[in-house]
């Protein structure tokens, strides 16, 4: 029997999709400093979780301990059960079945995640062939329909793309449409959406939600920025040095943050936009600017 | 007549400004001869006044860093002009150009890249000025160091190479690095886009009191609008190789004239306020 986390209200009776249990990883020898320091978690299907917390947190640590993809560790304690199936210590060949049928990985750097040398289609195409056999006609009909699905608007052209011919937004699609494309039933994104523009994060965010609405699928949304979770996380676990420090229920969390950490995360998050600036720094900035709008007269007048 | 109006009466002439100025590319697609002319910067005119944040914002592909590279003089322009003060600089020598360059730096986004991975910190901070021959030998050191506090790098870090600082302090040595020169134009390429909140603001605190303490000029080239709204006193925005508007930041982002400048405004503005109604307690 594992401890259950701190707060247990959000859990109905239903055993929960993914269960972490005093998860404690050091990668330094002597084991003396922890990544991660006793993580309990746990996702109930077609939840969305969100994790929050700055660099070197643990964040991206716990994304790759959940399918068994980090590196060899000096120390790698507690349980990571699946559907009741705990993932430490499976054999290779089981993990890799689970891996991008039933857990999906996104990276935060989509441009390092696909081979430069390879088209995105067979790379997709590769993902579905890994857990299903298919004709190779039905395989790429399979990789175009998940594309549209990520919402590239024409499919077929980033299908025969190189990732170094498509932009950012679209490679952070393709990336998406790749973890998507066998349904999985747990999507852990570590920083999806780092540095794109307000834009392309909201259809991010729009994706995720429609595919978790369409499939139920669970979502481990990994971050540092609170604004991108009030968006979508029902549940928020906020990260600071290998703990967890606090954890709720999304508005709980962003309402009455308990931990001083969470209160002082959540006020770094800029709302310089929809904040009126002070009139006496509107009038001084525009009494200025026509100062120099004129520099066409130095350069070509006279 | 007109070159007594105009900017010699400002009371704050611009440090740096940019006319017409044209940057193009000739590609080629891959395994194809067919080659087509890429234009980055069409027709830009911009003005970077003395100590102030002018904020370049645009989606990715607008032209952004190209002009950023053109007022680093890094890379040459088609056509136009580039003024740096009094001097038209565009017309100046290899030579000439080179008693300028300290006078502008730069800081990237990608600090593991921008720095020399095989020196230590204080390696890195010494090397422009041994080669701008700004200190003697035995004093380098000591201005590596006193620069390193300066941006609140500990001493410790000192002999540490690059990789095996963490993102924030590598953005920190970069500063320093930047600073060492007494640059009066400091351009900020995507700077703080790829740090989280915590040292974005830590790291933004720092520009702020940089900007006071040496009259920095600052052009801050950003994809984030919240963080624009933040610091910039004047905001360009860039569209399709064009400057569509330019102006106060409260003019720009409290009136956007350019449907582009709307369509930004309003995205980056609804995560913020989706946010607020998430934190807003219900009374």
């Amino acid at each position: 029997m594992h401890r259950l986390p701190s707060n247990p209200m959000s859990r109905d009776a239903l055993p929960p999709l993914l269960a972490i249990s005093g998860l404690s990883i050091a990668y330094a020898p002597g084991g003396q400093f922890l990544a991660l320091d006793g993580i309990n978690l746990e996702i109930a299907a077609g939840e969305i979780v969100g994790v929050l917390g700055e660099s070197g947190s643990g964040k991206s640590t716990l994304a790759l301990s959940i399918p068994g993809l980090l590196p060899a560790c000096e120390r790698f304690e507690g349980s990571i059960k699946f559907r009741g199936e705990e993932l430490r210590g499976l054999p290779e060949s089981r993990l890799r079945a689970i891996r991008g049928a039933k857990i999906a990985l996104i990276h935060q750097e989509p441009g390092l995640c696909l081979s430069p040398v390879m088209r995105v289609g067979s790379q997709i195409s590769d993902v579905i062939r890994a857990h299903r056999r298919l004709p190779r006609k039905e395989l790429r009909q399979k990789a175009e329909a998940a594309l549209a699905e990520a919402g590239l608007p024409d499919p077929l052209r980033v299908y025969h793309s190189y990732p170094h011919q498509l932009s950012g937004g679209e490679l952070n699609r393709v990336v998406i449409a790749q973890a998507l494309a066998c349904r999985p039933d747990l999507l852990i994104a570590d920083e999806p959406t780092r540095s794109l523009d307000a834009r392309l994060q909201t259809e991010v965010l729009n994706l995720f939600r429609e595919f978790n609405r369409k499939f139920n699928t669970a979502i481990l949304f990994i971050t540092h920025n609170p604004a991108l979770l009030a968006r979508l996380a029902s549940r928020v676990v906020v990260m600071h040095s290998g703990r967890v420090v606090e954890e709720g229920p999304m508005a709980r969390i962003f309402r009455q943050p308990q931990h001083p950490y969470t209160q002082h995360l959540l006020r770094l998050v800029p709302q310089s936009l929809i904040c009126k600036a002070t009139a006496s720094e509107t009038t001084k900035r525009e009494a200025e600017f026509g100062t120099f709008e004129t520099p066409r007269k130095v350069a070509y007048g006279g | 007549m007109a070159a007594e109006t105009g900017i010699r009466h400002a009371p704050q002439p611009a440090l740096m400004r940019v006319i017409g100025l044209n940057k193009t590319y000739v590609q080629r697609r891959p395994f194809s001869r067919k080659e087509f002319v890429l234009g980055a910067c069409k027709d830009v005119t911009l003005e970077l006044p003395r100590r102030r944040v002018t904020a370049l914002v645009g989606e990715s592909g607008s032209g952004k860093s190209s002009l950023a590279t053109c007022l680093a003089l890094l890379q040459q322009p088609d056509s136009g002009e580039i003024w740096f003060e009094e001097d038209q600089v565009s017309a100046w020598t290899a030579e000439q150009l080179a008693s300028l360059r300290p006078k502008i730096q730069m800081v990237f986004q990608d600090s593991a890249g921008a720095l020399n991975p095989r020196f230590s910190a204080a390696q890195i901070i010494e090397e422009p000025l041994e080669i701008q021959r700004r200190a003697s030998k035995p004093e380098l050191r000591l201005r590596a160091l006193a620069l390193m506090e300066e941006v609140g790098l500990s001493a410790d870090c000192s002999k540490r190479l690059p990789l095996t600082l963490s993102g924030g302090q590598r953005q920190r040595l970069a500063i320093a690095r930047a600073i060492a020169l007494k640059p009066e134009l400091l351009i900020l390429d995507e700077s703080l886009s790829s740090l989280d909140l915590v040292i974005q603001s830590e790291i933004l605190r720092l520009l702020v009191d940089l900007q006071s303490r040496h009259n920095l000029t600052y052009l801050l080239i950003s994809h984030d609008l919240s963080l624009v709204g933040e610091i910039a006193d004047f905001v360009a925005v860039m569209h399709a190789g064009r400057i569509v508007e330019h102006g106060p930041r409260e003019k720009v982002f409290g009136a956007p004239r350019h449907g582009c400048t709307r369509e930004l405004l309003a995205f980056a503005r609804s995560l913020e306020s989706d946010f607020q109604a998430a934190t807003e307690v219900q009374a």
